[in-house]
């Protein structure tokens, strides 16, 4: 292509092919899915960090506590197949489809956090706040709460998210595409949880 | 999304996900260790990236835009496991 060309001509049929043949959105979104992964990787790698470094680190949850984890995920797992059948119903042509499952993901999301909130209601009331605990290293409240508090941030954002591009896929403002990009945004947080659950919880049962 | 894979497949998906969060959970009450964890854990993500989010369906330009940068700056982290060890001894920096 000449440097006339590219100076001249703006439509889409002179310019050069899209290198990863995806909309510009999706790259968009891919870029910030991998950005958060080296934020979440960051805190767990410094959850690690103080972990190690702590010799009474609390060994904090009983078989209730992982029993609520095991349910929270299945939820999360099983919203993540909910939005991948309404992706596939919204790229069919399958309109209502699509939004029925978009929103049932997005039920599944609040049930997942109201799940977490219950949880973090039982250790507050425990005497574990961000700086202290009951149970051992003070440190242990604060890298608690902080990531599965980041974590449950991007659950509740990410079922805002949901229902804003599925009533704007329901009006024709969005397409299959938006369905399909926010898609990604939640199977990544349900990936992110499946890190957190072995670092946070499993690690830390009370044999 | 690409035609590609069916309903089928991720169910597939989804049950070897829930398997080995329950393989998890078993492990934690019987043989708790950090890197046998995370190594299930890993195989969750990777099969995550690659049949729900479908990266496998992508170019492989992709692929080697998003996933050695990723990897890198994750594996870069890694570094800071000598510094909790000392921590754990309480020794200071060699002079």
């Amino acid at each position: 292509m000449t440097e006339a060309n590219l100076s001249m001509e703006h439509g889409a049929g002179v310019m050069e092919e899209r290198p990863f043949a995806i909309p510009s959105k999706k790259l968009v979104m891919w870029l910030f899915i991998i950005s958060d992964a080296c934020t979440f990787g960051a805190m767990l790698f410094a959850y690690g960090y103080v972990r190690n470094a702590a010799p009474d680190w609390p060994h904090h949850f009983e078989t209730a506590s992982i029993i609520n984890v095991a349910i929270m995920t299945f939820i999360l797992v099983t919203s993540s197949l909910t939005m991948l059948i309404g992706t596939r119903a919204a790229h069919a042509g399958d309109k209502a489809g699509a939004i029925r499952f978009t929103f049932i993901t997005v039920a599944l999301g609040l049930v997942f956090a109201a799940l977490h909130l219950r949880e973090w209601a039982s250790m507050i009331h425990e005497g574990a706040t961000l700086f202290q605990n009951p149970w051992g290293a003070p440190l242990f409240g604060a890298s608690f709460f902080g990531i599965t508090g980041l974590h449950l941030a991007h659950v509740i954002s990410g079922a805002i998210a949901l229902t804003v591009v599925a009533l704007g896929y329901k009006r024709g403002r969005y397409n299959a595409d938006d369905i399909e990009i926010w898609s990604l945004y939640w199977h990544f947080v349900d990936l992110v949880w499946m890190f957190v659950v072995p670092m946070v919880y499993l690690l830390n049962v009370a044999q | 999304m690409s035609a590609e894979g069916s309903l089928k497949t991720d169910l597939t998906v989804y049950v070897g996900i829930l398997v080995l969060a329950g393989v998890q959970i078993f492990m934690a009450y019987h043989s708790p260790g950090v890197v046998r964890m995370l190594v299930i854990a890993a195989i969750q993500a990777f099969l995550a990236v690659m049949f729900f989010m479908h990266l496998r369906d992508e170019k492989s330009t992709l692929k080697l835009a998003l996933i050695p940068a990723t990897l890198f700056v994750l594996v870069m982290m890694n570094m800071v496991w000598a510094d909790s060890f000392r921590l754990i001894q309480f020794r200071a920096f060699p002079k």
